[in-house]
Order: structure tokens, then C-alpha cells, then sequence
């Protein structure tokens, strides 16, 4: 079946500033895309018809035909192989995980082959593909469909990890990462998919691979990536009616890190939290806190302490409240650091 | 029942196939075939309610063994719809129906004996029930209150699996196990028996436990509930062939059962746990049948399947042709019909009585069995959270 060839405007034509939950501007950023680029594919388990279990890809099937959204076997290692000889062949997969707990049977894959055949062919072989995985608790849902694993990707060189926080890095983030000429894992914080914010289709957006400062402030640092950058900004915002100056920085991107605004930052606070819902050990968490003990050690007026999930398996989800990092542990943490 | 010829090993001598070649047209047509049960149906019971002979797979059944068998496919409906209510009334998190698929369950499970393991994946709640486990216990898992409440070693019934195909695997390796332990072909055999869906027929690990099982010649019945549906994508988006043939492909039997039929599926079922308790396994049996509810609770089918196919379905249902064969046979009266209802709300209010009343476990269980051994990084942590966390209830906040 040939794929139907679009001809309409793009969809940056209507307003150019607009309202978006993360997962319509995840899915707005999908179309223009898909548009911009006939390369651009998208496959999944339930991407077509459904729109996904988070309707993200909501109505791509409708308008680029099955040719341009795979619906795929039920089978992750398959999605992410077959994925790897589509961009070999010159397309641009994106591919769904629907929970990140279900991205395993696609490990092999993503270590394997994924992260490893440009360094294999010296270049000779590009990859530019995306994998979408919306990650994180906080839903209320069974086992499998809250975890945070990304430190495993971050560990494994060859791969690009990104996490947006807000629909208008959503917007962009996602066209940037299908853009990219390496494999792009790119992590959505499913717990804020619907959260709402203003998104400028038409103001340049910044760099991908670059963390951001969110808030300025002067007593100490909040460093976070994802769902926890919602949680970090409340803290500050609490923080503040008792007097306390927090920074935010959100990270967006797990690998490469770019940690300069984060040293800056600390230079001048003398002070900072990580704040993550994966657990600590051997994670993105302990790599910041060992990168800027190095870097920023006669600036630190006190340890580097990190609020994070537990290294435990993720509890039932009765229990996912004491597991995740709030405001309060976030709030605790930096009394522990002022204290100091 | 013996195994009839046309399912037993292919031989390392067996002889090519001489038939005139058919077309390719031909053969593309009858692969894709995968929306009718098809001649090779076992079918003991029609929807109609007529008993009919099968020349391979018949079973001699009794009047008190029709009723156990209805009785057994209301109850488990019932515990499905008060657990689907429950989900609605905000006590459950998510629930997976079973709905049209009592037969298929019911027929597997109570074929199993005690000694036979068995491992579901996460819509099994027919064969929980006939491994013993209490209604109630299911929902923790969906509740949110724990993983997995029964002791998979008590009920021989593992805990349910939610990634798709994982269990295929695991059930390989314990069939192996009692192969090992040489508890195949005498009088205290066991077998395993596996379930799993349509749409995990394309994971690779099952692909794997067809390989492992096949090549160890495991006691491992696959059990494979075609619903027609995983999620949104039908069956023909993961295979060409019906599922069931593909067993031949691994080098044992493939059989398609009416998987809305009760007495179909606890036949075939027996014959092929009997196979492995022999020593001749495994096997593949593929239950054809419908899910007439959601995938889950947070599912839309409306979004990517036709009431149609939906109405077409209720004409089969697995529940209403036992009753009218019951009463052709005059084998149930009102009164019978009656008193399993009465079990069934009974049934119902206990379980709603116990999910209400599932306590939230500890801040503690979080750290509670992470290791079988002492793990002291773990315990620190442990520790200084609990700590942290007796701060507010001192009112340091
Ligand atoms: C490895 C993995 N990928 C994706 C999912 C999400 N998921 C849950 S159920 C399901 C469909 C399963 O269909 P099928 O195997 O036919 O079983 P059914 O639910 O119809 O009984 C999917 C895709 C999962 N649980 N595990």
C-alpha cells in the first residue's frame, strides 16, 4: 500500500502561540514532522487506530495511512530491530514503547545494535531514529508501568537520552530528536502528559542537547529532568513564602549531560539538590553529584544531597506516594543543606 | 485418548508431501483464514447446545460434572463483573476482563490436578479460581495494595505476569525442571500448563519457550487464548497463519479448540496435560475465542472494532450453551439455576466486602523482601526514610 502523499499546510500555520498539554504538543510536534520529512515514520503496538494507550500519535494513521504509522506486532525487540534496518535504510523511525517497563524485550536491541553500529562502521552506518518512552509513576497503575530506567540508557554510550517537562520543550524537543542524526531515547513524564502550557510554534527553540535554568534563585540549587521538574518548581515556589531563594534547572538532557549551567549555578548558590524519581544508585543522580563535587568542590557549602526514589523495585501503587519524591522530601533536603 | 495421528512428532523420516501443489494464491488464502475457527475446530458443544461427537477428542460427561462446570463459569463471571464495578466505583485501579472467555478458563483449569503447575498472565482469573485462590486475592495486584497476594507455591499458580510472553519462558524452565526430577510417565506425573494471548504469540521469549520446551521435550501445554484482539490490533497483525498450526513449526501438536466451549476445551486440555504426563509434550492448544468487554478498564474499543463482530460473538456465549444443553438433558432444574446464583451474589458481596477492606500496607513494605539476603545499603535507607518520616508524624511539619 503506497502512503498516501499529504498536501495540506503544516500545522504551524494555525496560531502561532497555543495552549497544548504535553501529549498534544508531543503529538502536534509528531505531525510537523511527519510533514516536514516523508521519512519520518512511526511505529508501535497500537499507535494506528487507538492513537496509542496515550493517544499521542492520536490521528497521524488518519491522515499519513498505514504505510506511515505501523501498527507492529506485539513485540519490542522487534519494533526497535526492525526499526534499526528501516533507518539503515534511510528512514526516520520513530518508534512507541507504551510503558517503559516493556522496553526490556527491546534491550538487547538498543545496546546492542542500536547504541553501537555507527562506532562499529565508523560512520558508515547512521541511526536516526527516536525511542518514545512515556516513563515515571504517579498514576495510580500496576506493576511494569511506573518505572524510571533511564540511567541504563544514559550508561550505554552510543545513545541520546532527553526528557521534556513542558508542552512547548514537548513541541520541540520531539521534532529535534527525529531530527537528529543519532539514536535519540527520549523519555515523556506520563504523569504530565496532561498538564498544560503555552507553546510557540514559531519562536526559534533552544539547543536539544542543553539544560536549562528554570528559576533563578540564590540560596541553593534544584537540579531535575522530567516529571520532577513540576515538583522542583513547586518547591521553590513553597521555598520561597518561607523566605528561601531556590534555582531550578531542568536537565532535558540525560546524555550527554550538559552540566555547565548546573556548575554555574551551584558557584553561586554554594548549594544543590537532585531531585529524581529513578532510584540513586549508579544513576544519572550519582553521576551529578560526583561531576560537581569535582568541579564546583571549593564552591560546595555542603554536600551534594540527592531526594530520588528508592532502590527498590517500584511499590503498589498505594504505596507510590512514600516511594516518590514530593515537595516535603525536596523541602527537607534543602533545610539539610542549609543546615549544613 | 491417544494421540491421534495427524498431531503426533514429525518424524526425522517422515515423508515429504506429495499433494498436487495448490496455487500460491491458494495458499495465501488459507493462511490468512484467521477469522473463523475453521474445520479443524473442536467443538463438543455447539452454541446451540447440541452435544456432538468429536472423533479424536470426546469425553464421557457426567451430570454433576456439567453442573460444576456451569456453576464454575457463572461464578468466575460474576467475580469478573463485581471487579469491573468495583473499578468503576473508584476502589480498583484497573481491572482486566474476563468476559467470553469463561469457557476457555474453565475448561483449562480444571483439567490441571493439584501437581500440575500452572502460569497465567494477567486476565486468568478463571483458572485462579480453579487453582483455590480466594476471588479477593486478585485484587490486590489491581487495587494497588500489593503485587500479587497468594502463594504461587500453595496454589501451584504463579503470580499473574503483566510482560507479555515473560511467562512462556518460566514455565519452559519449571516443566523442565519436572521433567528432570523424573515426574514424567508414571503414576505421580506432573505437567504444566502456560497461558498467554494471541498478541504474545510475537514476542520472542515465545518463540523461545516453543524452542526450549520443544527441544527438552518438556511437559508444557501452551495455552494460548485467542480473543482476536491485543489491545487494538487483531490477530492477523501478528500472524499469517492461524496460531495453532504454527506449533508444527517447533515439532509438536497444535490443536484449535471452541474456546467458548467448556466441554471442548476441558477435553482437549485433559488429553494434552495426559500427553505430558506421559513423557510426549509439549503442546500447543489455541482456545478460539472473543474478549467481549475492553482490553482493560482504561481501554476504548469502540475506537478500533465494530459492534458487529460483538453481537455475532454473544450468539456463541460459553455460558448460555451449557445451560440450555443442561435443560435439554434435563440434567439442571430452576432450583439448581437458582442456587447458583444465590452463590454468585453471595460470591460477590465477599469480595466486595474484602477489596473495601484491603489494608494499605506500611510505609515499610516498600523496603520488605527486596532480598532474600541482608542487603545493609538497602536497610540504611530504609532507616533513615522511616526516620524521616516519623518527623511528621511528630508534627516537626
Ligand atoms: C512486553 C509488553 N509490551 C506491551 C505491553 C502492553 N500490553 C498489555 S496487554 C497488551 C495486549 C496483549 O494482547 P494478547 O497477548 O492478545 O492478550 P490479551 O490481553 O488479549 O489477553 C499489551 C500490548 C505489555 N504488557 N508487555
Amino acid at each position: 500500500m503506497a502512503a498516501p502523499t499529504v498536501d495540506r499546510p503544516t500545522s504551524a500555520a494555525p496560531a502561532a502561540k497555543q495552549t497544548l498539554t504535553i501529549a498534544k504538543a508531543i503529538n502536534t510536534g509528531l505531525r510537523a514532522a511527519m510533514e516536514a520529512d516523508p521519512k519520518v515514520l512511526v511505529m508501535g503496538e497500537d499507535v494506528g487506530k487507538l492513537g496509542g494507550v496515550f493517544r499521542i500519535t492520536d490521528g497521524l494513521q488518519k491522515d499519513f495511512g498505514e504505510q506511515r504509522v505501523l501498527d507492529t506486532p506485539l513485540a519490542e525487540s522487534g519494533i526497535i530491530g526492525t526499526a534499526v534496518g528501516l533507518a539503515i535504510r534511510g528512514y526516520r523511525p520513530v518508534c512507541e514503547i507504551q510503558f517503559e517497563g516493556f522496553i526490556f524485550p527491546g534491550f538487547d536491541q538498543i545496546v546492542s545494535q542500536v547504541a553501537k553500529l555507527h562506532f562499529r562502521t565508523q560512520g558508515r552506518i547512521k541511526l536516526p531514529m527516536v525511542i518514545r518512552v512515556p516513563f515515571g509513576g504517579g498514576i495510580g497503575a500496576v506493576e511494569h508501568h511506573s518505572e524510571s530506567p533511564e540511567s541504563y540508557f544514559a550508561h550505554t554510550a552510543g545513545l541520546k537520552v532527553v526528557s521534556c517537562s513542558n508542552p512547548a520543550d514537548a513541541y520541540w524537543m520531539i521534532q529535534q530528536a527525529i531530527r537528529c542524526d543519532d539514536p535519540v531515547l527520549f523519555f515523556e513524564p506520563k504523569r504530565r502528559y496532561y498538564e498544560k502550557g503555552e507553546v510557540d510554534t514559531t519562536a526559534a527553540p533552544g539547543p536539544l542537547f542543553a539544560s536549562r535554568v528554570l528559576r533563578t534563585g540564590a540560596d541553593a540549587t534544584l537540579v531535575a529532568y522530567g516529571p520532577m521538574v513540576r515538583t522542583a518548581l513547586d518547591a521553590a515556589a513553597a521555598a520561597e513564602e518561607e523566605g528561601r531563594s531556590l534555582e531550578v534547572v531542568d536537565l532535558r538532557t540525560l546524555s550527554p549531560l550538559d552540566l555547565a549551567p548546573v556548575y554555574e549555578s551551584v558557584r553561586r548558590t554554594g548549594r544543590l539538590v537532585v531531585v529524581t524519581e529513578a532510584p540513586s544508585e549508579s544513576s544519572i543522580s550519582s553521576e551529578i553529584a560526583a561531576k560537581v563535587q569535582q568541579e564546583c568542590f571549593y564552591s560546595l557549602e555542603a554536600p551534594v544531597l540527592r531526594v530520588t526514589g528508592f532502590d527498590t523495585p517500584y511499590p503498589p501503587s498505594k504505596l507510590e506516594e512514600e516511594f516518590l519524591p514530593d515537595l516535603d522530601r525536596v523541602l527537607h533536603a534543602v533545610d539539610r543543606s542549609l543546615a549544613w | 485418548m491417544s494421540s491421534p495421528e495427524k498431531w503426533t512428532h514429525p518424524g526425522p523420516d517422515s515423508p515429504p508431501a506429495t499433494a498436487a501443489a495448490p496455487t500460491a494464491a491458494q495458499v495465501i488464502a488459507g493462511l490468512r483464514a484467521t477469522d473463523e475457527g475453521g474445520a479443524d475446530l473442536v467443538q463438543l458443544l455447539t452454541p446451540e447446545g447440541e452435544r456432538v461427537r468429536h472423533p479424536d477428542f470426546d469425553i464421557d460427561i457426567t451430570a454433576d460434572e456439567l453442573r460444576g462446570l456451569y456453576r464454575d463459569m457463572v461464578l468466575v463471571r460474576r467475580i469478573d463483573r463485581e471487579a469491573n464495578a468495583l473499578q468503576r466505583k473508584g476502589e480498583l485501579g484497573l481491572w482486566v476482563p474476563l468476559l467470553g472467555q469463561e469457557a476457555a478458563q474453565i475448561g483449562a483449569g480444571r483439567a490441571l490436578k493439584p501437581m500440575d503447575m500452572a502460569f497465567p498472565s494477567y486476565r486468568e482469573h478463571g483458572v485462579a479460581w480453579c487453582r483455590g485462590v480466594q476471588p479477593g486475592q486478585i485484587l490486590s495486584m489491581f487495587r494497588g495494595t500489593d503485587n500479587g497476594s497468594w502463594d504461587p507455591v500453595e496454589h501451584r499458580f504463579h503470580p499473574y505476569t503483566i510482560v507479555i510472553g515473560n511467562q512462556v519462558l518460566n514455565a519452559a524452565g519449571y516443566a523442565m525442571g519436572q521433567k528432570f526430577d523424573g515426574k514424567v510417565g508414571d503414576a505421580d506425573s506432573e505437567a504444566t500448563m502456560v497461558f498467554f494471548g494471541d498478541g504474545a504469540t510475537s514476542q520472542g521469549d515465545v518463540h523461545e519457550g516453543f524452542v526450549w520446551a520443544a527441544v527438552y521435550d518438556a511437559p508444557l501445554v501452551f495455552f494460548c487464548q485467542n480473543n482476536q484482539w491485543a489491545i487494538s490490533e487483531p490477530t492477523e497483525r501478528q500472524s499469517r497463519l492461524p496460531l495453532y498450526q504454527r506449533a508444527r513449526g517447533y515439532g509438536f501438536p497444535g490443536i484449535r479448540v471452541d474456546g467458548n466451549d467448556v466441554l471442548a476445551s476441558l477435553a482437549v486440555s485433559r488429553w494434552a496435560l495426559e500427553e505430558c504426563r506421559q513423557g510426549n509434550g509439549p503442546i500447543l492448544i489455541e482456545a478460539f475465542t472473543y474478549r467481549m468487554d475492553a482490553h482493560t478498564t482504561s481501554d476504548d474499543p469502540s475506537r478500533y472494532r465494530l459492534s458487529d463482530e460483538l453481537e455475532l460473538w454473544k450468539l456463541k456465549d460459553p455460558i448460555e450453551r451449557v445451560k440450555v444443553h443442561l435443560v435439554k438433558q434435563q440434567w439442571a432444574d430452576q432450583a439448581f439455576f437458582d442456587s447458583v446464583e444465590a452463590d454468585a451474589e453471595e460470591l460477590a458481596i465477599g469480595m466486595r466486602e474484602y477489596c473495601v477492606n484491603l489494608p494499605t500496607p506500611p510505609a515499610s513494605r516498600i523496603f520488605s523482601q527486596v532480598y532474600a539476603e541482608a542487603n545493609p545499603v538497602l536497610d540504611a535507607q530504609r532507616d533513615e526514610f522511616l526516620a524521616y518520616q516519623a518527623g511528621f508524624a511528630g508534627g516537626e511539619h
